[in-house]
């Protein structure tokens, strides 16, 4: 086996030997699924107008939360237990302990994501009735393409900066608020909507059809895919950082 | 062996290793002896490429840490106690430190029973006694059956049980023809398993002798004394601020 390949097997051993992988995950899965169910059915319910696409989604907005807290507890908790000592005593080349770290947490929040988000669509959709998006079409899929690549890139996001940050508890208590305040609230001012729609969370939210380009509240400068580019860019720089970090600081 | 040449390291707020040089040699168990704060500790996290050193090299069979392609298998090195995810058990804590160096299951059932740890295999590190953290540590020094090994501190905080058994285990690893080096700031500890005695204070180079020379030349005093004679311009920090 090759040595990369060697440390993302150890990294695979660590994500499935503690139970927080599975508690996080399973909590995400029952947010987003469970309240993907009641909101689609207030959304049937007295907003059938609205766009059946965004009803699929809006619990993931809550839901991301739990998913990024997974990447973010699984990389600090190197940090907070003092394990980073014995991983790099075992992987010294520390560019290679970080990719296989961020593979790995890659791969699980990947994996996660799919699974969750069609579940959460079809459960969501399937209270639409009549309304329903129709999963043939290009607009679905490309929602639900996007609503994927907004999920794992955030995680990995958030995973970058608790690699820069050494620490799961100031990362997340950094990031939640950013992100949770800037979706549900900041982001929508007019006063600060210029700069903070291009916050990493807000762009991943125009693919999901969550903000909708020209809408007079909600709306964004940029489109979906523009978007997930400008995402992209966000966790590649985030990345970047847990790297330079990483490679620099005494363990 | 290990072979450190002119190791330093600066902090902005001073010099924890200062100009440090000596030699492990294979074969018996070299004590690294020091009081509290003098670098020890420093010392062994550059030798393991944690610490990254200001000047100076430490090399490990002729390379630097960061060079060998799976270190467990060269080097194994107890760590602190507390270095273990808590709610991680014990066996697979163990297994991807062997997946990470591509070693199997079989070694981490061999270091279990060799630790004595077989039985606590299934519990949570959290759940551990102090004493059999310890063996988890030593468990994992010994996963790659390193030809050398390093123990920092490997008896701080164990039962009268757990000391002889940590003694004892250095003394075999040594008499195996493995290099052995065991930190300790307790003489009397060092005395009973060292061999060979690296002394330093404030980062410095203090003595580089065998146990017996340093016994004989302080024969009939207390070794503890002697000790802290030999230390007493490097301490930095002394109860009751008399000396």
């Amino acid at each position: 086996m090759s040595a990369l390949g060697a440390a993302a097997a150890a990294e695979w051993v660590k994500v499935r030997t503690v139970r927080s992988t599975a508690v996080m995950l399973a909590a995400f899965a029952v947010v987003g699924v469970g309240l993907g169910w009641v909101v689609a059915g207030s959304f049937a319910a007295s907003e059938r107008e609205q766009d059946p696409l965004a009803a699929g989604f809006f619990s993931l907005l809550l839901g991301q939360m739990l998913l990024i807290t997974f990447a973010v507890q699984f990389v600090g908790s190197e940090f907070s237990t003092g394990t980073i000592r014995v991983s790099l005593a075992a992987v010294p080349s520390r560019g290679r302990f970080y990719a296989a770290k961020m593979i790995v947490t890659g791969l699980v929040v990947a994996a996660a994501a799919v699974v969750v988000e069609v579940a959460t669509f079809v459960v969501a959709q399937s209270r639409l009735g009549a309304d329903a998006a129709r999963f043939g079409e290009w607009e679905t899929i490309e929602a639900l393409l996007g609503g994927w690549a907004h999920l794992t890139l955030l995680s990995l996001f958030a995973a970058g900066v608790a690699v820069m940050l050494r620490s799961m508890v100031v990362t997340l208590s950094v990031l939640l608020p950013v992100l949770f305040l800037s979706s549900q609230g900041l982001g929508n001012l007019d006063a600060i909507r210029p700069v903070a729609q291009y916050l990493p969370d807000q762009v991943g939210m125009v693919v999901m059809h969550l903000t909708v380009p020209g809408d007079p509240q909600f709306g964004r400068d940029y489109g979906p895919w523009e978007g997930i580019g400008i995402l992209v860019l966000w966790t590649a720089a985030s990345l970047l950082g847990g790297w330079v970090a990483l490679r620099r600081r005494d363990a | 062996m290990i072979e450190v040449n002119h190791l330093t390291k600066r902090y902005r707020g001073g010099t924890a290793v200062d100009d440090l040089s000596f030699r492990v040699e294979p074969g018996r168990v070299t004590g690294f002896l020091g009081p509290n704060g003098a670098g020890k500790s420093t010392t062994i996290r550059m030798i393991l490429g944690l610490d990254r050193p200001t000047a100076g090299s430490a090399l490990v069979g002729g390379r630097r840490y960061a060079e060998l392609k799976r270190p467990l298998t060269v080097v194994g090195a107890l760590a602190e106690a507390s270095d273990v995810h808590p709610g991680r058990r014990v066996r697979d804590h163990l297994l991807w430190l062997a997946r990470s160096n591509g070693l199997g299951r079989q070694r981490v059932a061999a270091v279990l029973d060799e630790t004595g740890l077989a039985g606590a295999a299934g519990k949570a590190a959290r759940t551990l006694s102090l004493g059999m953290r310890q063996r988890l540590g030593i468990a994992a020094a010994l996963l790659g059956d390193p030809g050398v090994l390093i123990l920092d501190e490997p008896v701080n905080g164990l039962d009268p049980e757990g000391v002889i058994w940590i003694r004892n285990l250095a003394k075999r690893l040594a008499g195996e023809g493995r290099t052995v080096l065991v930190s300790s700031h307790l003489m009397s500890e060092m005395a009973l398993t060292a061999s060979h005695l690296v002394v330093i204070g404030r980062g410095r180079l203090l003595a580089d002798l065998p146990t017996d020379e340093f016994v004989s030349a302080h024969s009939g005093a207390n070794l503890e004394e002697a000790f802290m004679r030999l230390t007493s311009d490097s301490v930095e920090y002394r109860a009751g601020g008399s000396r």
